[in-house]
């Protein structure tokens, strides 16, 4: 596995972690934005990571394929909670004002993880460029 | 009278490509630390340096093997920060070890053909 492939799994190990972080700021911002109907109203999103064969290995009969990572799709995967609130101006004819169902802990939670995850491959993308270059200075005098 | 690289250089050029190609199977891992359902793979060192060595003209490929997790997940990733990460910083200190012989021979080497 050469070192162009080792930099763009790490890569895209990044985009997609940074993709999770955007996200959970969506989600964290949003978390008390009422509205008057349970179909505009914000539900929570999650991404969905999934892993990318490079098809170019498993051709050659070689089964170290690389895998990417690959943000495939955001979901909205929350419900919406209502409350009795009949003096809200966005109040409905019962008096409920629905909010989306957001736990700002776990959000918190997630994006410790997903930070965590992007340090890793950061780490890993500095180490194999300072492989590289020591692999450069091999034939200097 | 030539000079035989294969032969002054020894085992190192087969060690560092298996350790680059190591280095890739590790980050692999790293990147998908948080995909559901992936498992981690790793090769074992030793063997496949034994297996390259030997100058078999029909040897087969390099035999991926799997990860055994310390402790179950709750979306089948198999992957351990702290043994990948262990694993891949030791992969990188040998693999700058190999560099160093490797640097070591060729500098002989240079000194020998020069007469030093």
């Amino acid at each position: 596995m050469a070192f162009t492939d080792i930099f763009r799994i790490s890569s895209s190990a990044m985009t997609a972690q940074t993709v999770r972080l955007n996200t959970i700021a969506s989600n964290m911002a949003n978390a008390d934005a009422a509205s008057a109907s349970e179909e505009t109203v914000y539900k929570a999103r999650r991404p969905i990571f999934a892993s990318v064969y490079q098809n170019s290995q498993l051709a050659s009969n070689n089964a170290l394929a690389g895998a990417r990572v690959q943000i495939v799709d955001v979901v909205e995967t929350g419900h919406a909670l209502q409350r009795y609130e009949p003096h809200h101006p966005m109040a409905n004819s019962q008096g409920y004002v629905y909010y989306p169902d957001i736990n700002v802990v776990e959000e918190m939670a997630d994006m410790m993880s997903a930070s965590r995850g992007f340090e890793t491959s950061a780490e890993v993308l500095s180490s194999v460029k300072s492989m590289q270059q020591s692999l450069l200075r091999l034939g200097e005098a | 009278m030539s000079i035989s690289f294969d032969r002054a250089l020894g085992a190192h050029p087969q060690a560092l490509q298996l350790r680059l190609t190591r280095a890739g199977l590790l980050s692999n891992n790293l990147a998908n630390v948080d995909t559901p359902n992936f498992k981690a793979k790793d090769i074992d060192f030793a063997a496949e340096m034994q297996r390259v060595k030997q100058p078999f003209q029909h040897s087969t490929a390099t035999r991926l093997k799997y990860r055994l997790p310390y402790q179950p997940s709750a979306d089948g990733n198999t992957v351990e920060l702290n043994v990948e990460q262990a694993a891949f910083a030791q992969n990188s200190m040998d693999y700058q070890m190999s560099l160093t012989f490797l640097k070591m021979k060729f500098s002989g080497l240079r000194s020998a053909i020069e007469g030093k």
